[in-house]
């Protein structure tokens, strides 16, 4: 159980490196899907097998897919890549590395530096999750499905393609 | 064994957002600070299934619910702007994207 949990993590650490890392946004995309799937084992291990599944039905199956056809939509073509080799200089990575890492130190204290309770193991599983999803967080389902008719109706006004007008007063100043 | 498990999971949660943190803080390309954030919202999320998993209740589990329904609407809402952006100024530089000069 434990060593599962070790090697799932070390590969969605290694994965979600490899992804912030790369130059070609597919690329990153498909070590983004190993990272997820990681992730997805890690849920397993920790005794939540229904959001395992939704980890990979939706993260890995439908939010990627969704973004590898907006890339497509975007036809980039071969100088994308050279501009993001442009863009990713080592003196960018540099500094918000060694102050978000040293945030990360101090999170590493902290969890490591109080003693722990052990718990029996077990594994929470869909009924009771749903139980709990229709019952007391009733409201929050509710608020949930307002919010993603939100998004269809955001996401279909902003991607409608309108003729390219700016303002009548910025006519002139278009570049 | 189980609370061990629960603490190198949140530190797990931990490693992961603050490799989103410095992904969305040293990329220019739009798409791949949307990725960042992706990231960052799993990594929470798995601090939720971690801290469930510590006391054995759903409550966890049902913000993972929460979380997953955010970012699927966020994504979208998120493409649909960078498909705006491509289209008025032709780049997906986010330093492009300055004409109110905040």
């Amino acid at each position: 159980m434990n060593i599962t949990f070790i090697i799932a993590s070390f590969v969605a650490v290694l994965a979600t490196i490899m992804a912030i890392t790369r130059y070609n946004l597919i690329h990153a995309l498909l070590y983004l899907v190993i990272s997820f799937l990681s992730i997805a084992i890690v849920f397993f291990v920790l005794g939540a097998p229904f959001v395992a599944a939704l980890e990979i039905i939706v993260y890995a199956g439908a939010i990627v897919v969704l973004i590898i056809f907006v890339i497509m939509m975007l036809n980039l073509k071969e100088e994308s890549v050279e501009q993001e080799r442009i863009w990713f200089s080592r003196k960018v990575i540099l500094g918000p590395s060694i102050l978000s890492i040293v945030l990360l130190g101090e999170l590493i204290y902290i969890l490591l530096s109080h003693e722990t309770t052990a718990l029996t193991t077990q594994a929470v599983d869909a009924k009771s999750v749903g139980l709990s999803l229709y019952g007391p967080y009733i409201i929050g389902v509710e608020l949930s499905g307002l919010l993603l008719m939100s998004g269809v109706v955001g996401a279909y006004h902003l991607g409608r393609q309108k003729k390219k007008v700016q303002h009548r007063f910025l006519e002139n100043q278009t570049t | 064994m189980n609370a061990a498990i629960a603490d190198q999971a949140l530190m797990l949660a931990g490693i992961l957002f603050v490799l989103g943190l410095i992904s969305v803080l040293i990329r220019r390309n739009i798409i791949f600070m949307l990725i960042s954030v992706e990231i960052m919202l799993n990594a929470a999320g798995l601090a939720f299934i971690a801290a469930g998993a510590r006391w054995g209740q759903p409550d966890g589990q049902v913000m993972f619910v929460f979380i997953l329904t955010m970012a699927a609407a966020e994504v979208s809402v998120g493409l649909a702007l960078i498909l705006q952006i491509y289209h008025q100024l032709k780049t997906l530089d986010s330093d492009a994207a300055d004409k109110m000069h905040g």
